[in-house]
């Protein structure tokens, strides 16, 4: 028993200049702990007191509190989850932030204890860890700050650590801990740094040992955050529906230009509001820039560590869950393009193939294949990484499948029911849309070449059912230009469209959901994690096509001259349509424009309307305006 | 180890319709749910099943979505760890206070001081934080080591076993199984002696009883038989 001494200040260890043993310590709380079923709660609501120091803590304040703490783990057997509620509640509200290293590893010792003793404390003791994950809400915008960032690492090296003891001394601790991590999970209205930190926590444990266990949980989950944050940017913020401009337009290669004329214009925009001129909901868009810019890095932390085919497998099912079919998800599936382009061999072949067996199977519903093969077309297009050979095994798969859906439709019906051959539509179009990007570097092949001259092209576009009339115009457009080029095919009717960008017919297999305008992997808007995207990305100025012949020296220069030390792309002389051209400066532009002195002032004025035959259709990049259009 | 024990059960397993064309696949992992959970109707955890189909016919229930019950019989491996049976587990860490145990790979076990018996003191040796008796030097528990205990109580939820090492046949399980059969071998050897020294005695006093008997019958048997017939 310990020997109180008469002070006047009521404490728990008024032993204070006595040097007591460890073990006495730990019978004196034994025998507060147990004297509270006899109704004696002196000492118990002491250590209670001592358990809420807060603020700045006195050096005896810290000695007694880890004292206590230490002296608790050694009196586990004698924590009654009933008669020590309120002891167990303060302590599992302790938060570890507000404390130095010596108080934090007491803390988390006896965490450990009290969750390796008794199976009714197990939920508690991770709940308590998951919360730590996240500072109290004061400590958020000190995280800047170095103070911060030290104090952020010695929590969560502790916190982590903390889980893996638990989860060697209880098995199955990691079965409880996956729906507590998804119960806690910030809000997607929480503050920004809530939400970032929480994930950085949730990455951590799926590279982490517990990662066998939890971790496939910890992407899905994240992944699905990242849909709810995407479904929040409303189209409306992006695209102009009635814009009139092609898909082969210019497309906005440098966010930076935007933001850089906004400040030129005299006043400063704070960093996310930049991103209001391309993004409505910036504080939403920030929140999904933010998170994909750490599941990006944590990608690209797995491929060096030589992991990223499992995790790969998590998030091709994840995206089959999620992605596929949510209603034209914006940038979300770019985490599927950064992990492909991470192993284009093995992760970069798995999504093409994984998306044209979808396409291909007759089971899955009309609108989950159409939207597989939109993904697949635009992925095709875009990836910079993709070997051709891919390229031309996957459409060659998509042209037998097309072929035999000919040969299957008899060709009875006199009128058309376009809806009901949508799932062809969507394949012709993508066929046509990947050629647009990739025939020339096809033809430039000798083997792929032939092997494209050998697809049976011209009886599916020339079927009855008029892929060619029914497709988007632009599209169309394009590809028969280019086949002409190519003298793939002869089509004996000549397709005008007028300033089409889209048609009803488009529309009517496209269906409610426009499913003949999803181009999933259009240039990512999001401006932090574009810098993962861009080196591996096509754009379709840097496109050759079949019709630029002659052109390939200066095209070539253009493009070296184009991306300078900054890294800032040159700026074409369109508006993509992912911006209202009001909105834009044109002055800026003219400027930028006049300094490479490339293309006629006239043209930029009148608003993009070049003296061509086909006005609608701009060029793919700035070419003096003599150039001959050999059609 | 006790605790363990392999149930015949008879099961239906009710299958969605869309599952109809992969019937087994759809039926283990039903069934793969139920793994390392507590299920009171078969009263312990089951930790493996082997399963084949009692008919070729499932019914199909009524209702909107047409479930059909596969009937099936299964073998389960049960642990139902009851107060007072003996478990094998490994000792993942040791305190003074507590010692802390993993049994069967899944299931935690703590045993508290106090229910360590009088027998274990809590020592550091070789900079190791053991729990050695005093009677037997050689009977030490320590990380690592495979340890018996008797069941106080059971958390079916987590799966978390109260243990207690106060029972005397508790303690390392490789010092107790030396240990016993170091004592039958000197109670069989003993037994064998005695039984040498049992037979011995039984054989002089057989033959003894014998030379007697032999004797009497030949005597007994004298009369009984006619002079002609006299055995020598």
């Amino acid at each position: 028993m310990g020997v109180e001494l008469a002070t006047d200040r009521p404490g728990f260890y008024e032993m204070v200049d006595v040097d007591v043993s460890d073990s006495e310590l730990v019978y004196h709380v034994r025998d507060a702990l147990k004297s509270v079923s006899q109704g004696d709660s002196d000492h118990y609501n002491q250590l209670i007191a001592v358990m809420h120091y807060t603020g700045r803590l006195a050096p005896d304040e810290v000695a007694m509190l880890v004292t206590s703490l230490k002296a608790l783990s050694g009196s586990i057997s004698y924590i009654d989850i009933i008669h020590h509620e309120s002891l167990l509640s303060s302590i599992f509200g302790m938060s570890m932030w507000n404390y130095g290293p010596d108080v934090m590893d007491a803390l988390v010792e006896l965490i450990i204890s009290l969750a390796a003793s008794n199976g009714k404390f197990v939920d508690s003791c991770l709940d308590m860890l998951v919360r730590n994950f996240m500072p109290p809400k004061s400590y958020l915008d000190l995280l800047g700050h170095p103070r911060g960032l030290a104090r952020k690492h010695e929590v969560l090296d502790r916190v982590h650590s903390a889980l893996s003891h638990i989860a060697d001394l209880v098995p199955l601790a990691p079965m409880r801990l996956t729906p507590i991590i998804l119960q806690r999970m910030p809000h997607m209205f929480d503050k920004e740094a809530l939400i970032v930190i929480y994930v950085e926590s949730m990455l951590l444990l799926e590279s982490s040992a517990l990662g066998e266990l939890v971790g496939s949980t910890m992407l899905m989950a994240l992944v699905d955050r990242l849909i709810d944050l995407d479904v929040e940017i409303s189209w409306d913020d992006i695209i102009h529906e009635d814009s009139g401009k092609g898909i082969f337009d210019m497309e906005l290669e440098d966010v930076d230009d935007i933001i850089d004329h906004a400040e030129i214009d005299g006043f400063e925009h704070p960093r996310g509001t930049a991103g209001s001129q391309i993004l409505g909901t910036n504080a939403v868009a920030d929140k999904l820039d933010s998170l994909m810019v750490l599941i990006c890095e944590h990608l690209k932390s797995c491929a060096d560590g030589e992991r990223l085919t499992k995790v790969f497998e998590t998030l091709l099912q994840s995206f089959w869950v999620t992605v596929l079919n949510a209603y034209k998800s914006k940038f979300s599936q770019f985490v599927m393009f950064y992990a492909c382009s991470l192993d284009p061999e093995h992760c970069g072949e798995r999504f093409a193939v994984f998306l044209a067996d979808i396409f291909v199977c007759r089971t899955h519903p009309a609108l989950t294949r159409m939207s597989a093969v939109a993904y697949l077309a635009s992925y095709l297009s875009r990836g910079k990484f993709l070997p051709l050979s891919l390229i031309a095994s996957t459409l060659k798969r998509l042209v037998d499948w097309c072929l035999e859906y000919c040969h299957v439709q008899n060709g009875e019906e006199k009128t058309i029911n376009l809806e009901a051959h949508r799932v062809f539509y969507s394949g012709c179009q993508a066929i046509m849309y990947v050629l647009c990007f990739r025939m020339r570097s096809m033809m430039d092949s000798h083997r792929l070449k032939s092997q494209l001259l050998h697809m049976p092209l011209e009886p599916i576009f020339c079927h009855q059912l008029d892929p060619l009339k029914v497709c988007l115009p632009s599209i169309v457009e394009e590809f028969l230009r280019q086949a002409k080029a190519a003298h793939l095919f002869t089509v004996s009717e000549t397709f005008l469209f007028n300033n089409l960008l889209e048609s009803d017919l488009s529309k009517a297999f496209g269906g409610m959901e426009r499913l003949d305008m999803f181009f999933p992997f259009d240039p990512c808007l999001l401006k932090k994690c574009d810098r993962f995207i861009r080196p591996s990305f096509v754009y379709w100025s840097m496109v050759k096509t079949t019709y630029d012949d002659g052109e390939d020296c200066s095209s070539e220069e253009d493009i070296n001259e184009y991306f300078d030390g900054n890294g800032k792309s040159y700026m074409e002389s369109g508006i993509t349509r992912s911006l209202d051209e009001h909105d834009l400066d044109l002055d800026e532009f003219e400027y930028q424009l006049n300094k490479m002195s490339i293309t006629p002032r006239n043209s930029l004025k009148n608003g993009l309307i070049f003296k061509l035959e086909n006005p609608f259709r701009m060029p793919a990049r700035i070419r003096p305006s003599t150039s001959p259009e050999s059609l | 180890m006790e605790g363990l024990n392999v149930a015949d059960a008879n099961l239906a397993v009710y299958i969605h319709p869309s599952k109809a064309g992969k019937v087994s696949q759809a039926i283990l992992r039903q069934l793969s749910t139920l793994l390392f959970k507590y299920i009171e109707v078969f009263d312990g955890v089951v930790l493996a099943y082997d399963v084949t189909f009692r008919d070729k016919n499932a019914k199909v229930l009524p209702g909107i979505n047409s479930y059909f019950g596969v009937k099936l019989k299964a073998k389960m491996l049960l642990f139902s760890p009851k107060p007072d049976m003996l478990l094998e587990g490994k000792v993942v860490k040791l305190g003074k206070e507590a010692l802390h145990v993993i049994v069967l790979g899944f299931s935690s076990a703590c045993i508290a001081e106090e229910d360590i018996r009088e027998e274990f003191h809590y020592r550091i040796k070789h900079g190791e934080e053991v729990f050695a008796s005093t009677s037997h030097r050689r009977h030490v528990i320590k990380v690592g080591s495979m340890i018996t205990f008797s069941v106080k109580s059971f958390d079916e939820e987590i799966l978390h076993i109260s243990g207690s090492l106060i029972p005397e046949n508790t303690g390392s399980t490789k010092w107790l199984h030396k240990h016993v059969e170091e004592g039958s071998i000197v109670e069989r050897s003993i037994k064998k002696q005695k039984q040498k020294d049992d037979r011995s005695k039984m054989q002089e006093h057989c033959t003894g009883i014998l030379d007697n008997a032999g004797l009497s019958l030949n005597a007994e048997d004298q009369p009984k038989k006619t002079k002609s017939q006299r055995i020598i």
